[in-house]
C-alpha cells in the first residue's frame, strides 16, 4: 500500500501570535514550528500500516525551505520519502490544487491529512483535494482500518460518532482518536541519523493563483478584567449573567 | 446572481443554527442588493423560517438523503446554486458543512472562507472577518474569485427577525451512487449536544473523579445545558471523549460557558475562546483561567455548584 501524508508546519501551541509587515504576516520570530498535531496522529496511524501491513509513506508539504526541519522530522519518526512543493502556501486552494496536481502523477492508495491545520483553521486542503481528483474522503476521522482494498472508518458527528465503509483509494482528515497521544513517536537517534539519507525531494510549484488574501491581521481587543463575585453571594453572579451579560 | 444558504435539519426539523444563517444570509444579500434563497434536505416542516426573513425555499426530500453523504450534498447544493445562479453560498460550521464545503467549493470553483464572524466589511474586492489561530487573533480576508463560500462561526451573527411570507419550492434530485456509505451511527440520545448548546457546563480535574459529575449534570439540567470536559478528564477516562473541549477536542462557541475546576490551560482556552460569556469557578485565585474570563467565583466547587444549583432553579422557576 502507497500511503501519502500531507504535512502542514505550523507554530507550537503555545506560540504567542504576533505580525509583522503592517498586520499582514504572521511574525515567525522565537517561533518554534512543529509537525500539525493532527498530521502527527496521521503519519503515527500510517506507521502502524507500514509496521503491520506493510506500506510506504511519503510525507508531502507545501512550503519554503523553512518547513525542511519539519520534514525532516516525519522522516525521522518513520516516513521514507518526503516532497516539498516549493512555494509559500498561499491559501488552502492553492496548497490542495498542488496536492492534487502531485498525487495525479503519482498515485497512492490512501492519502492522509488533518481535519485542519491549527494555524489558520481553514479546514479545506484534504476535502479540495478529493473535490478535485474525485476520491472517496472522510474527515473529522477517529478510526481507521485497512482490509484487503477496503477501508473501515469511525468519524466523529455532532453529538456521536458513524462508521463508514469504502473502497480505496481514499483521502482522510485524520483526528486524535486515529492513534492516541501515548502511540505518538519521539525520533530517536537512529531514526534521526537515517532521516538524513532519506530523500527530500524539492519540486517547483505548478501555477496555480490563489483565490482569498489576508489583507489584515489583528488581535482581539485586551480583555476587560474578570468580575469576582464572592462564594457567599451568588445571587449576584445569576443577576449580572442576567442583566449584564443578558445570558440567562 | 442571489444568495444560498444551505439549512441543516435532523429529524425533519430546521436546527437551531439555521436561523443564525438565515438571518446572516437576508442581511448579506441586502448588502449584495439581491435575494436570498434557502434550501433544505429532508426538513419537513420549514415554516419557521418564515420569521427570519426567507421568502424562497427549495425543499429537498429524498429517502436515500437520510444519511448525510458529503458528496452527495455538495452535489445537491452544487445544483441548486447552479439553477438559482448563486453566487455566495453561505453554511453553518456544524461537522456536516463543513465537511461538504470543499467538496462543493472544488466542485464549483469556489473561494472557501470559513469561520466568519461578521457581514463583509467591503464588497471590492468581498472582505470578511474571520477568526484564525485558534480564536487567538482575527485577520480581514480578501476573495478574488466569482462564487464564494462562507462557513458562518456559530453564535457569531446572532438571529435577526422578520416576518415575510415564503414560497417552497420542492425538488428533487437524482443521488449519486457512491462506494463510500455510512453502516452505522451512534447518537447520543436524550442530551443536548455541544455543539448545538446555548449553554456548555464544564468541569475539569477539580471534581476529583467520576462519581462527582451529577453535580456538573445536576447544574446542566437546570440550565438547559450541555456538559464538556477538559482533556486529561476523558483521557482517565472519568467523561466520554466526544465531551472532550479545546484545541484537540471539539471548538465551543456558545453563549454561555461555565468551567468548574478547570485551570485555563493555552490548549483549552483555544477551543473555547469564542464562547460569548465565560464564568469559571475555581478555587485557586491565580488559576489562569480568571484572566480569560468575564465572571469568577474563586471558591471550592463541591460548596458552590451545588448552592448555585439551588439559586439557578429558584431564578428559573419566577422568571418562566
Ligand atoms: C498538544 C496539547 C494539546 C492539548 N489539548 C487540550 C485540549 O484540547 N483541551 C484541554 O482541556 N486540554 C488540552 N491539553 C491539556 C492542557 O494543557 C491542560 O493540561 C488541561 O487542560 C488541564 O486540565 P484541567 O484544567 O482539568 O486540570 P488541572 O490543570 O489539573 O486543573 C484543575 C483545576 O481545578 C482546580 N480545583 C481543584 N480542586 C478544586 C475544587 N475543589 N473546586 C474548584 N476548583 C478546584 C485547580 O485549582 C485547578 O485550576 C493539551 C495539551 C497539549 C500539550
Ligand atoms: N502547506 C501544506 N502542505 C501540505 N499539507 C497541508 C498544507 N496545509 C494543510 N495541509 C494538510 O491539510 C490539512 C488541513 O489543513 P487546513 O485545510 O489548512 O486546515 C492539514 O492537517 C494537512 O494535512
Amino acid at each position: 500500500m502507497k500511503i501519502l501524508v500531507c504535512i502542514s508546519h505550523v507554530p507550537d501551541t503555545t506560540s504567542k501570535i504576533n505580525f509583522t509587515d503592517d498586520d499582514t504576516k504572521f511574525d515567525t520570530q522565537g517561533v518554534q514550528f512543529v509537525i500539525n498535531p493532527n498530521d502527527e496522529f496521521g503519519l503515527t496511524r500510517a506507521m502502524w500500516f507500514k509496521e503491520k501491513q506493510g506500506a510506504s509513506i511519503d510525507v508531502i508539504n507545501v512550503g519554503n525551505s523553512s518547513s525542511e526541519p519539519t520534514l525532516r522530522k516525519a522522516l525521522a519518526i518513520g516516513a521514507d520519502k518526503a516532497i516539498r512543493i516549493n512555494s509559500e502556501p498561499l491559501d488552502g486552494f492553492f496548497v490542495a490544487k498542488q496536492i492534487a496536481e502531485y498525487v495525479q502523477t503519482n498515485s497512492y492508495d490512501l492519502i492522509i491529512a488533518g481535519r485542519e491545520s491549527i494555524d489558520y483553521n481553514g479546514a479545506m486542503v484534504p476535502g479540495l483535494v478529493a473535490g478535485l481528483l474525485k476520491m472517496n474522503y472522510v474527515t473529522n476521522c477517529t478510526k481507521l482500518e485497512i482490509d484487503n482494498g477496503k477501508a473501515k472508518m469511525d468519524r466523529e458527528i455532532d453529538g456521536g460518532k458513524e462508521t463508514l465503509s469504502c473502497s480505496l483509494p481514499l483521502i482522510i482528515g485524520g483526528q486524535k482518536g486515529l492513534v492516541e497521544e501515548s502511540d505518538l513517536r519521539i525520533p530517536n537517534m537512529r531514526g534521526i541519523m537515517q532521516a538524513r539519507q532519506k530523500p527530500l525531494e524539492v519540486l517547483e510549484a505548478f501555477e496555480f493563483s490563489s483565490n482569498t488574501n489576508t489583507i489584515k491581521f489583528y488581535k482581539p481587543e485586551p480583555k476587560q478584567a474578570v468580575k469576582l463575585v464572592s462564594a457567599d453571594n451568588l445571587d449576584e453572579l445569576i443577576n449580572l449573567l442576567h442583566k449584564e451579560a443578558k445570558v440567562l | 446572481m442571489s444568495v444560498l444558504t444551505y439549512i441543516e435539519s435532523s429529524n425533519g426539523k430546521i436546527k437551531k443554527n439555521g436561523f443564525e444563517l438565515a438571518s446572516y444570509s437576508c442581511e448579506l444579500a441586502k448588502s449584495l442588493n439581491t435575494d436570498v434563497v434557502a434550501l433544505t434536505i429532508n426538513a419537513e416542516d420549514v415554516n419557521e423560517l418564515s420569521s427570519y426573513g426567507i421568502k424562497k425555499i427549495i425543499k429537498v426530500n429524498n429517502e436515500s438523503l437520510n444519511k448525510f453523504s458529503a458528496s452527495s450534498f455538495a452535489d445537491i447544493i452544487s445544483k441548486v446554486a447552479d439553477n438559482t445562479s448563486s453566487s455566495h453560498i453561505v453554511l453553518c460550521s456544524s461537522l456536516d458543512s463543513k465537511y461538504l464545503a470543499p467538496l462543493l467549493a472544488a466542485d464549483i470553483n469556489a473561494a472557501y472562507v470559513n469561520n466568519v464572524i461578521g457581514l463583509p466589511t467591503n464588497l471590492e474586492p468581498f472582505t470578511v472577518k474571520r477568526s484564525a489561530f485558534t480564536n487567538k487573533a482575527f485577520s480581514d480576508s480578501s476573495v478574488s474569485s466569482e462564487k464564494i463560500i462562507i462557513g458562518l462561526s456559530n453564535n457569531s451573527f446572532g438571529l435577526v427577525e422578520s416576518s415575510v411570507s415564503t414560497e417552497i419550492e420542492e425538488l428533487d434530485f437524482e443521488v449519486q451512487n457512491s462506494n463510500l456509505t455510512v453502516d452505522s451511527s451512534e447518537k447520543v440520545s436524550g442530551q443536548i449536544s455541544i455543539a448545538d448548546a446555548d449553554i456548555v457546563v464544564s468541569a475539569g480535574r477539580g471534581m476529583k473523579g467520576p462519581e462527582n459529575w451529577n453535580l456538573i449534570e445536576d447544574l446542566a439540567d437546570t440550565l438547559g445545558a450541555a456538559t464538556a470536559c477538559s482533556k486529561p478528564v476523558s483521557d482517565m477516562g472519568w467523561r466520554p471523549h466526544s465531551e472532550h473541549v479545546g484545541q484537540t477536542g471539539k471548538p465551543v462557541a456558545t453563549n454561555l460557558y461555565i468551567a468548574i475546576g478547570i485551570s485555563g490551560a493555552i490548549q483549552h482556552l483555544a477551543g473555547i475562546n469564542s464562547s460569548k460569556i465565560k464564568v469559571v469557578i475555581n478555587n485557586d485565585p491565580e488559576a489562569p483561567f480568571f484572566k480569560a474570563a468575564d465572571y469568577g467565583v474563586v471558591g471550592d466547587a463541591f460548596d458552590v455548584v451545588p448552592r448555585l444549583n439551588e439559586k439557578l432553579k429558584e431564578f428559573k422557576a419566577q422568571n418562566s
